[in-house]
């Protein structure tokens, strides 16, 4: 096999592949669009007493104003005009709502990975709290996030904790999860003999973490921590949802429901999506600079 | 702060003179496993002078490792008695008595060869400059002056572990344990780092065990080999064996050196016979 290299190596073990998935998946979308907004079009020929051609239907159908499914230049459009064409700081722009979901996002992402890593190293270090936390970190996740938010968010009101707060505290629920989770293993990785060459230095506990077990956990680190990311995002929209829809993507997403607004629900998913992706992206650079510097082979 | 001298210290008469390093009397270890106990070790009797370089040599099962781990203070003795430089293993271990080699090199992967080899000095507090100095200076005792800055996986497997080895004399521990250290490579490599070893020994003076459980290994490299056997595991038979301090590898064409091993070979096979015979 020929042996590729930079741009040509990117093309070809990325840009195609994912491409040609994603050209997929708009055919795909365009197919629903079309047949999931044709009953409206044909129901609106009926009333009218009209017969209507199937090429005037198709193009009926990707220009609908509250269409079941809009077809995707319509979301981009919109993503287009809500992102660029309006200023950042009016509510009407998604930059403004991406902006308080990315904030609350970013906080309760924070707050989760130093708990989850906090979690995990009393865990590592005490037989107690092994037996006694984890059943409970376990048992935290079971309770249905959707129940438990509405609920933070009153609560956390009406002692007057209102705005980011709450928010970034459901987005920490969330995701201090994963982290404690692949931190206990990380930090569990160290083999017998590594861990027998720190005592027979007479190393201190200390040594042995900051030594042996902290960077033996980085690449389980870094795994969790992209799931955690992407779940603190899903925190924030979902913490967004009970607020009276104020401001956030999950606000936008709720205004659009109210007002049977399809392509706004659908450009504020695409929007967080694509914020997912660049947040899980930016950690895999982060996690890929710790590599290089760790000696990882490439 | 633990500060450890640069050089071993100038020999006066006290230590000229052989000095009990590690003295084992009637020690036994017994594992408990799930099938019931496991007689690790058997009364086992043992001294071993400063300077001296023995090997443990066995079939496996026969505790060699287990009496390096017990002497380095990683497994406890059941019953019976044991010191280390007339200390128990323990406080010998806290005073940084030896440096272990283990079967494969560990070095932290993460690590550059410089790193590893710094490890052991900065967790006993040694000032960077000095650590610097002893790096260099041990990469350059096991030949692999220069490789400071290569992650392990660029070394080959003999190079790991005579990384791992400066590892070990880096903090110029009296004793080297060394378990099984050339096992996983090949027969040319393991002459070659044989040679090395004896001239390393040569010149630092230390105390060296050394399980083995290779025949011409153990008779190149010893001067004194103890020779082991399973179930329980004990020791069968101590035999002298001192060639000279001038050895290459041609001696073992030699007579004395067939005799010592041929010797070393029954012992084994007594230890064996010994055994069958109680099943």
């Amino acid at each position: 096999m020929v042996e590729r290299r930079g741009l040509s190596a990117v093309l070809h073990d990325r840009v195609i592949p994912v491409g040609t998935i994603l050209l997929v998946i708009i055919a795909l979308w365009y197919v629903f669009a079309i047949i999931l907004n044709a009953p409206f079009e044909r129901d609106q020929a009926a009333r009218a007493n009209t017969t209507i051609s199937t090429g005037q239907l198709i193009a009926n159908t990707m220009a609908q104003e509250r269409p079941v499914l809009p077809a995707p230049h319509q979301v981009a459009a919109e993503i287009r005009k809500t992102v660029f064409d309006i200023a950042p700081t009016s509510k009407r722009s998604l930059v403004y709502h991406g902006g308080v979901t990315l904030s609350s996002t970013l906080l309760g992402f924070a707050f989760g990975t130093l708990l989850g890593i906090i979690l995990a190293i009393a865990i590592v270090h005490s037989r107690t709290l092994d037996k006694s936390l984890m059943p409970w970190i376990i048992t935290s996740q079971t309770v249905p996030i959707l129940a438990i938010a509405p609920m933070i968010i009153v609560v956390l009101n009406a002692v007057n904790i209102t705005g980011l707060l709450p928010k970034a505290m459901i987005s920490t629920y969330l995701s201090f999860f994963p982290v404690a989770v692949g931190m206990v293993k990380g930090l569990r990785s160290p083999e017998i003999m590594h861990l027998d060459l720190m005592r027979t230095y007479n190393a201190s506990k200390a040594q042995i973490f900051w030594k042996l077990r902290w960077p033996a956990s980085m690449p389980y680190l870094f795994t969790s921590m992209k799931i955690a990311v992407a779940i603190s995002l899903v925190g924030a929209i979902v913490g967004e949802l009970p607020t009276g829809a104020v401001a956030g993507i999950g606000a936008r997403l709720l205004a659009g429901s109210y007002y049977g607004q399809t392509v706004q629900i659908w450009a504020a998913l695409i929007a967080a999506a694509l914020m997912a992706a660049i947040l899980v992206s930016l950690i895999g650079v982060i996690s890929t600079l710790v590599n290089r510097r760790m000696g990882v082979r490439s | 702060m633990t500060v450890v001298t640069l050089r071993p210290k100038a020999k006066t008469m006290a230590d000229v003179a052989p000095r009990n390093v590690i003295d084992v009397k009637d020690l036994s270890l017994v594992f408990q496993t799930n099938d019931g106990p496991v007689n690790a070790l058997s009364n086992i009797d043992l001294v071993v002078n400063s300077g001296e370089f023995v090997s443990f040599i066995g079939p496996s099962g026969c505790g060699k490792t287990t009496l390096l781990r017990v002497i380095a203070d990683l497994e406890q003795p059941t019953s019976g008695n044991i010191s280390v430089n007339g200390m128990t293993p323990s406080q010998a271990r806290e005073k940084r008595a030896y440096g272990y080699v283990f079967q494969a090199a560990a070095l932290y992967p993460w690590r550059t060869i410089g790193g590893n080899i710094s490890l052991p000095l900065e967790v006993m507090g040694i000032p960077k400059e000095e650590r610097k100095a002893r790096i260099a200076r041990n990469l350059e005792l096991v030949n692999l002056a220069g490789f400071d800055k290569k992650f392990p996986w660029q070394l080959s497997g003999g190079m790991q572990q005579r990384a791992s080895i400066a590892r070990a004399l880096s903090f110029d521990p009296d004793m080297l344990l060394m378990d099984e250290p050339f096992g996983a490579l090949d027969e040319i490599v393991r002459d070659h780092l044989n040679e090395q070893l004896l001239k390393l020994w040569a010149k630092t003076q230390k105390t060296v065990i050394f399980v083995t459980h290779s025949i011409p290994e153990a008779v190149f490299l010893s001067t004194k080999i103890v020779v082991m056997s399973p179930r329980p595991g004990r020791i069968h038979e101590i035999i002298d064996c001192n060639l000279g301090s001038e050895r290459t590898l041609d001696i073992r064409e030699t007579p004395e050196f067939l005799e010592i091993a041929h010797r070393v070979r029954e012992g084994l096979r007594h230890g064996h016979s010994y055994d069958e015979a109680h099943l």
